[in-house]
């Protein structure tokens, strides 16, 4: 038990574990020990992450500062379409918008990645050229995740051979909630592994993970396994990303860092609809992680309609007076 | 003799379906004609503006989407309930606007009236303003009016219910959505109809009511780009030729004011319905 990580650690992130890199070798040995470490990771005050949240989401973030956080915002987005109606034509039509998403100012930057289902993403590889957008591709039996795990490696094979280099897994919940932590480490290391080259992000689909000791504990096992972002929600389920969740889910990131000396990026998806919900959530990186994580390649938002409403209000700063939906695309 | 405290009313904006305080958290004070204090009014300010054209863009597809025939039924149960609460009426246009008790209900029996009458055009309109038309070719060509979308509505200062219905009421006929900025010193009239509104059937965010200065509100809801016509009625003297600049720069409708505020009793006729309605037209060959 020398590994599990001392509770006082975990706040101050200027001091680092001197255990050796990586630490944690060895609390993935079994079941036991696993489930040890991770009921040892100090517990989360929801009242506390509640009230830290709501102090934060009353920031008033105006004028040039604004027009920073959209631009930023806006080049953070995963443009998400996750529909069983999805087309080729409307991922293309999406990849245009993810590549000029304001065709009126070239000036408005270009959005991180265009996320998908892995049977379109030599769709949208092919729409989006060498324009550096990523291609993200759900993939793992999205976004339930209950299909076998030789399903599941052959279905992110088959979104990175259509050209996805970023991939979004789903863990396994069932296991997650029945305790089975060692099963939810090893299929997040097996998919990793199946991922070759493309980044892996992990969704924790936190709406049903109940508490947020949970959330904690799914975080710490997505890191521990290779996860390079982990994401809250497949944005089918709600809750989704809820500010208290993504504080933790920040803390989590922030301290495992500290511990291991790797950084991990945090995707919220799902909920963020406004660009005051997005601002929310860049103040609360800045006062959580820093601004290190201010950065499309460290975070990202899982969003479709957010990106209309970051483009209005771009166009209300640019102009001085209120656009409405008639002046963005339709999606 | 009893000393009662007074019940001082602070009174709320109507957005939405609901009544939230100024996003300002500004409130002004209402006083009767001769100078007394009435109530406390929130004072809108620009995001309320901002938020109620939202709402109003909101329940555009619903409201208009309604037969005209359910349309005019939900119109008329506002004047049953207006007839309900015509007491209250009453007393705020009485003191608001220093008329007699009698004058003031004749006002309000106005007021009523106007709203049944507008609410038994809904379904005429098409067949008063649509029709077949005759063209040269192997064609069926009918036009029909349709609503513009979110109207602005800058209601009159002087006229604190009759002039407020006779403005509100065609637009709802035609089919838009309304956002109303009130008469800024008699604003009540206008609160209590938005308390008829929230209990009848009108679908929330069809009216939203923001009572304010429509000097300040009046430039932001002219230039906004999701606002498809406005109503300049209330506009201050002076304003109405900007507030009408700053429309053409995202072509609204726009209805410009009187040179004076007119005598609201006399009657309307359609010119109130017609700017806020579009005509469109369809082509249909005529064969198999």
């Amino acid at each position: 038990m020398t590994h599990v990580l001392d509770p006082g650690a975990l706040s101050d992130d200027t001091r680092v574990l001197t255990a050796p890199t990586p630490p944690y070798d060895d609390v993935t040995r079994s079941d036991s020990a696993f489930r040890t470490f991770l009921h040892g990771l100090p517990g989360v005050d929801q009242v506390g992450a509640e009230s830290r949240v709501a102090v934060l989401g009353t920031r008033s973030i105006k004028t040039t500062s604004k027009a920073w956080a959209i631009d930023t915002a806006i080049s953070m987005v995963d443009l998400t379409t996750l529909e069983g109606a999805d087309t080729p034509g409307k991922v293309r039509s999406l990849a245009a918008k993810a590549r000029r998403p304001d065709p009126s100012d070239p000036a408005c930057p270009h959005v991180a990645a265009v996320c998908v289902y892995g049977d379109l993403a030599g769709v949208a590889r092919e729409a989006l050229g060498d324009s550096g957008i990523h291609v993200a591709a759900v993939a793992t039996a999205f976004p339930s995740g209950r299909a076998s795990r030789a399903v599941k490696i052959a279905d992110v094979e088959d979104a990175v051979a259509n050209g996805a280099d970023e991939i979004d897994m789903v863990i396994d919940r069932g296991a997650f909630l029945t305790g089975r932590y060692l099963d939810v480490y090893e299929e997040i290391v097996a998919v990793k592994e199946a991922c070759g080259d493309a980044h892996l992000k992990v969704i924790l689909e936190t709406g049903e993970l109940v508490t947020l000791d949970n959330v904690r504990r799914a975080s710490w096992i997505a890191m521990l396994a290779g996860g390079d972002f982990i994401k809250t929600s497949t944005g089918k389920v709600n809750p989704a990303a809820t500010l208290p969740v993504s504080l933790v889910m920040l803390e989590a990131v922030r301290d495992f860092r500290a511990a291991t000396g790797r950084q991990v990026g945090f995707k919220p998806a799902g909920g963020i609809r406004t660009t005051k919900d997005a601002i929310k959530h860049l103040v609360l990186i800045n006062e959580t992680v820093g601004p290190d994580w201010l950065d499309p390649a460290w975070f990202r938002f899982g969003a479709s309609s957010l990106l209309n409403d970051l483009l209005q209000q771009r166009q209300k700063l640019r102009t001085g007076h209120y656009s409405g939906p008639d002046y963005v695309s339709v999606d | 003799m009893s000393d009662r405290l007074a019940v001082r009313k602070t009174y709320k904006l109507y957005v939405n379906g609901a009544f939230p305080r100024s996003e300002s958290g500004r409130t002004y004070e209402v006083a009767d004609a001769k100078g007394h204090f009435l109530a406390n009014a929130a004072w809108a300010s620009r995001k309320d503006a901002r938020d109620a054209v939202v709402a109003a863009r909101g329940a555009f597809a619903k409201w208009s989407g309604m037969t005209a025939y359910n349309r005019g039924q939900v119109l008329y149960r506002v004047a049953e309930m207006m007839e309900g609460r015509h007491a209250e009426f009453c007393e705020e246009v009485a003191a608001g606007e220093g008329l007699s008790g009698s004058k003031a209900r004749a006002a309000v029996d106005a007021a009523v009236d106007r709203w049944v009458w507008y609410a038994g055009w809904t379904d005429k309109l098409a067949a008063v303003l649509g029709g077949a038309n005759p063209v040269a070719g192997p064609y069926f060509d009918f036009s029909m009016p349709e609503p513009t979308g979110v109207v602005a509505v800058l209601a009159p200062q002087r006229s604190s219910l009759l002039g407020l219905v006779s403005v509100l009421a065609p637009v709802l006929a035609a089919g838009n959505t309304a956002v109303v900025v009130t008469s800024k010193e008699r604003p009540l009239p206008a609160v209590t109809l938005a308390e008829v509104l929230a209990t009848s059937d009108v679908p929330g965010g069809v009216v939203n009511v923001l009572t304010g200065d429509a000097e300040e509100l009046g430039t932001w809801l002219a230039e906004h780009a999701d606002v498809d016509g406005i109503d300049l009625t209330g506009a201050p003297a002076g304003r109405a030729m900007e507030f009408e600049r700053e429309a053409a720069g995202t072509v609204k409708r726009v209805l410009r004011p009187p040179a004076t505020e007119p005598e609201w009793t006399d009657d309307p006729g359609l010119a109130r319905m017609t700017p806020f309605i579009e005509t469109k037209t369809v082509w249909h060959p005529i064969g198999v």
